[in-house]
């Protein structure tokens, strides 16, 4: 089994409060891939409004760090065999009903764990 | 003649009063007497109660019984107990041992006080409850030192030789008298160490019970109600009565209220659906909202809360988004633990939710092949649109099956569907 960290971005700033049906939403789709066993980590999700970015020469902004107009709202890590196996569960998310999109990103093991 | 019918009544009392005597208080005394001993001394401390009731056997088989049965057992073990400790002293001394005999000395003299009963149960539980023997093990342990069962029931109770349990219990044992324990004095950092431990014994032990395999109704109430017990005399200590504790006995009391609703008269079980809801026990539902109320004082979750508070919504009236709410608790018991029945029951609740349809989508997914409660739910799932998978899947469930009881319902069920396909 693989790690993989499924990383939420959106672009629309009124997602930070969902509605009680869209938590449900949310809730039974990390709800079914733990019942099959590959969630590893439930994650976290990150304040929009409590936001800073630190940058050089002590340059702090407000918000998140976004070139684009997107930001992180959120990441969790799921356990599965292939990278292809995890983008199945992530086309599932409801995140892009509102226009979001999920990155799927492999976890680095060192050299020396890997047999 | 007069005098032997006498002999004969005073004969048959005593048959009957001690071994009621004997669960109750077997497991008092053995851990009162443990604990001032000192837990590698543990076999001793059973020794003298189990002689205390062999005396008890022949002198009030005689005398008649005592008009406080309860009192004469406890002079009679504090008086085997002082004399043991007497013997012990003139025995190390004749060997030249340096023992702690000043330690001894020093000590109170053991009495058995409501309050000393309780507090010596208690460090008895976190005692059995050792890290470094495993779940099965201190189960066992937990039966037969907590509850005063014999080798016998506990086998009964996990359907295995009585060979298999005896060697169980011996190794845990010896683990036991290895530990370092501290019985004497149960501190708040033991505490925090193993109240994990002792609650997800208890836990198992009640589910030991309630799920069974075992056909003995009457050891599977009491396994039931010794879980319950113990949790009881968790939640009568500050220490030890936590939010947690209090989610654990809310979800043993709300399960506990359907026990004569689950099985017929022919000992078969009776689906929830099909429970006569008179039979509910309302003072254990009401008990279960007291500790429910209790639990949710604080700010932890466990997963005895989830659990219990799916209880609660079983035992509450069909309530238009009832389903919907067992559904989310469901979502979060099973991201706290993964568990096959957890994932199984998620997707049957699913179902009531959103329909068997998309529930099989669920179901697919898990995937617990080989799992028979797997194939009952696919059954279930197919049960409205596809009656030919449905009846394979039972079949399937039924042959897969390890208990009577079940294998009964589902080909029950599978006749049911039989004559609907004809």
């Amino acid at each position: 089994m693989k790690e993989f960290v499924l990383i939420f971005r959106h672009s629309n700033k009124d997602t930070a409060k969902p509605s009680p049906e869209q938590m449900q939403e949310r809730m039974n789709w990390l709800g079914g891939i733990a019942a099959q066993n590959k969630l590893a980590d439930k994650g976290k999700t990150l304040s929009i409004s409590s936001a800073k970015t630190v940058k050089p020469n002590n340059v702090v902004t407000d918000g998140p760090y976004t070139e684009i107009k997107e930001f992180i709202s959120g990441f969790m890590i799921v356990k599965t065999e292939t990278i292809d196996d995890a983008v199945e569960l992530a086309k599932a998310n409801p995140i892009f009903k509102i226009g979001g999109n999920v990155e799927v990103r492999e976890v680095m093991v060192p050299p020396d764990v890997k047999k | 003649m007069l005098k032997n019918d006498n002999n004969g009544e005073k004969v048959k009392h005593t048959n009957e009063l001690l071994p009621h005597l004997f669960r109750l208080e077997y497991s008092k005394m053995t851990a009162v007497i443990c604990r001032h001993f000192g837990l590698k001394y543990i076999e001793i401390a059973e020794d003298i109660v189990s002689d205390t009731f062999l005396k008890a056997t022949e002198t009030w088989s005689i005398d008649g019984i005592p008009n406080n049965p309860t009192a004469w057992l406890y002079t009679v073990a504090k008086n085997k107990a002082k004399d043991f400790l007497k013997h012990q002293t003139i025995a190390d001394s004749k060997i030249g041992v340096i023992v702690q005999s000043n330690n001894l000395e020093e000590k109170k003299e053991i009495d058995f006080e409501i309050k000393t009963i309780s507090d010596s149960q208690l460090a008895m539980i976190f005692a059995v409850c050792n890290p470094l023997n495993s779940k099965e093990a201190q189960i066992s342990l937990a039966l037969q030192i907590l509850c005063g069962f014999s080798v016998e029931e506990i086998a009964d109770a996990f359907l295995v030789k009585s060979e298999t349990i005896k060697k169980r219990l011996l190794r845990a044992r010896k683990t036991l008298r290895n530990d370092n324990f501290q019985i004497q004095e149960l501190n708040e950092k033991q505490i925090k160490l193993r109240l994990d431990i002792v609650s997800r014994t208890i836990y198992l032990l009640f589910n030991e019970g309630y799920y069974s395999k075992s056909s003995n109704y009457i050891i599977r109430k009491d396994l039931c109600l010794e879980a319950i017990r113990l949790a009881l005399i968790l939640a009568e200590n500050p220490l030890t009565n936590t939010t947690q504790t209090n989610a654990l006995l809310a979800l043993m009391c709300y399960q506990s209220s359907r026990f004569e609703a689950r099985e017929n008269e022919f000992g078969e079980v009776v689906l929830f659906e099909q429970q006569n809801k008179y039979l509910w026990n309302q003072e254990l539902i009401d008990k279960g909202n007291y500790f429910l109320i209790n639990a949710f004082s604080g700010s932890e979750i466990s997963k005895y809360h989830l659990e219990a508070a799916i209880a609660y919504w079983h035992t509450t009236p069909t309530d238009e988004h009832k389903w919907k709410h067992i559904l989310q608790l469901y979502n979060q018991l099973i991201l706290i633990e993964y568990s096959p029945i957890t994932a199984l029951n998620r997707t049957f609740v699913f179902a009531n939710v959103y329909g068997k349809e998309e529930a099989l989508k669920e179901a697919e997914k898990i995937n617990l092949k080989g799992n028979h409660y797997y194939y009952m739910l696919l059954g279930f799932l197919y049960s409205d649109t596809n009656l030919d998978k449905s009846i394979y899947y039972y079949n399937v469930a039924a042959k897969l099956s390890k208990s009577k009881s079940e294998k009964n319902i589902l080909r029950k069920e599978i006749n049911r569907l039989k004559k609907m396909n004809k």
